[in-house]
């Protein structure tokens, strides 16, 4: 395949002060999470100060890459190019077993399976050689 | 000058052409819009010395500058806040604040977009960004969209209340029904609840009319003290209460997927306005999606949580109902430029003067206007009445 007939990318995270360590080890296929060290809150999505206490003395954890299904709607439009050959797809938010909810796609199965407080463990997209996308599988099937 | 928000009224409001108007630009609908608001007040641009809009401009800022140069005026106060369609709801109670305090004398709030025009004509996804810097690169590479967003919301309304798509659809087909009414509302057929069932799923559990419309639209609001008002054209209509908030900016970070900021904003509304919700004779609730609604009455406190699918059921907010909504046709069958809030006080000011014709609520005294703006994100909610 030539890269003229390759579809075109969604739109990709460019990494920046705060986010610079979660792509970095998402790419590794690590999966990470913030906990404040002054309040012991975990935070998702990963800033350069805590969101419950204003503290900038923040540690990186692996997380369990375990969660449930908050709510989850099954797209059939693309919001933009990247996506016109990935229709249907489902648009999800989870949340993860250290408390914070963050926005994935549920993968790795038939769309209409998809239930909210389904249990879902992280997978590792690699999108392009740089960006990895963490997404969320069901629990019950196997790695691939 | 005014001493207090409720010693400022509403003088005068238009909405430009709208629907497709592929010849005009969204400043100058903004502008005619401003101008008719004026003549509707019987003042002139000359008099206008606070400008608040957040008129879309290339590069996303600047907006109150580029209106106010665009239209020859120099103000003495300006606001730009932009949290999406509810600015315009929150900027009279931003205006009656200038006012009150002697910041300004005569407002004017003023929006224009050319949102059809501006993709040939149809509706659908515009977004063709390639990279994603700032926090909603953790929303956007996952496929994140307006209808996406709010599809969430509903599916979680669902899962914990067993708010059904039919009872979505209830307020799409009332809301038709009062489009039926209004010549301007860009759709005049009735619809019915199997129509909306019928249509296309966009995201689930969404469907195609779940959603609002896509067109070029512009509207203005002129606000003075009431003192100054008595004196000119039509009935001053006063700002009794006034509320607003923000709870998030991306869904993802919604603390509660089933309860808006109108928790806040409304309940700030009635307590200012010393009235409670049975005081209400007609709500212009900003209605995005069918879900924006439900979600949006239930927080204002109309009904009780998870009780919004029985309250809008059998038609209660269709021409007839004993709880009269959106009476121009909303977003969902009137107009929807991106940003509907100016379009709610447009008509709450009409619905208060009796001017609405086949539509009019009868004797309708009081209004309940509600923005949401963002992905659920903010609310601003007024509650108007007759001096
Ligand atoms: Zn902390």
């Amino acid at each position: 395949m030539t890269s003229s007939t390759l579809p075109p990318l969604p739109p990709l995270p460019r990494p920046y002060q705060d986010t610079a360590a979660y792509w970095e080890a998402a790419r590794e296929h690590r999966f990470i999470i913030q906990k404040c060290n002054n309040c012991g809150e975990y935070q998702f999505y990963p800033r350069g100060v805590c969101s419950h206490c204003l503290s900038s003395d923040l540690a990186w954890q692996d997380a369990s890459g375990r969660g449930e299904v908050y709510s989850f709607s099954i797209n059939y439009r693309a919001p933009h190019p990247g996506f016109a050959d990935k229709t249907p797809f489902v648009l999800a938010l989870v949340t993860l077993a250290e408390g914070p909810r963050m926005m994935t796609n549920i993968v790795d199965c038939d769309p209409d399976t998809v239930q909210i407080g389904m249990a879902v463990t992280v997978t590792f997209d690699d999108v392009t050689e740089e960006i990895t996308l963490p997404k969320f599988r069901p629990a019950y099937t196997k790695v691939r | 000058m005014a001493s207090s928000m409720q010693d400022v009224a509403i003088v005068g409001v238009a909405e430009s052409d709208i629907g497709v108007v592929p010849d005009k630009s969204k400043f100058q609908l903004s502008a005619e819009a401003s101008r008719l608001a004026l003549e509707d007040a019987g003042l002139s641009i000359k008099d206008v010395d606070g400008i608040f809009t957040n008129i879309i401009t290339e590069g996303g800022q600047f907006s109150s500058m580029m209106m106010a140069e665009y239209m020859g005026i120099t103000p003495r106060y300006t606001d730009s806040t932009s949290i999406g369609g509810s600015s315009f709801v929150v900027y009279v109670e931003h205006a009656a604040m200038a006012i009150a305090a002697g910041m300004c004398e005569v407002a004017l709030i003023c929006h224009g977009s050319t949102n059809i025009s501006d993709r040939g004509g149809k509706g659908g996804p515009v977004s063709q960004a390639t990279d994603v810097f700032g926090p909603t690169q953790f929303e956007e590479p996952y496929g994140i969209s307006t209808v996406g967003a709010y599809a969430l919301a509903a599916q979680r309304h669902m899962h914990e209340y067993g708010t059904t798509s039919e009872q979505l659809a209830e307020i799409a087909v009332a809301t038709r029904k009062w489009a039926c009414l209004n010549p301007k509302a860009r759709m005049q057929d009735p619809i019915t609840i199997d129509d909306v069932m019928n249509s296309r799923v966009i995201a689930s559990p969404l469907h195609l009319l779940d959603c609002c419309l896509v067109t070029d639209a512009g509207g203005a609001v002129v606000l003075t003290s009431l003192e100054r008002a008595r004196d000119l054209k039509k009935a001053p209509v006063q700002l009794l209460g006034s509320g607003e908030a923000h709870t998030h900016r991306m869904i993802s970070q919604m603390p509660d997927l089933t309860q808006t900021a109108a928790a806040i904003s409304g309940k700030l509304a009635f307590e200012r306005a010393g009235l409670t919700h049975g005081d209400i004779d007609v709500a212009e609730i900003y209605d995005s999606f069918t879900i924006t609604v439900l979600l949006t009455l239930e927080s204002l406190g109309f009904c009780g949580k998870g009780e919004g699918g029985a309250f809008v059921s059998n038609q209660r907010t269709a021409p007839g109902g004993d709880f009269p909504m959106n009476t121009q046709g909303g977003a969902l069958s009137y107009t929807h430029p991106g940003m509907f809030g100016i379009f709610t006080v447009i008509e709450a000011v009409r619905q208060i003067r009796g001017e609405c014709g086949p539509r009019q609520v009868p004797d309708a005294r009081v209004a309940l206007c509600n923005g949401t703006g963002g992905t659920l994100s903010s609310t601003g909610t007024i509650i108007l009445g007759r001096d």
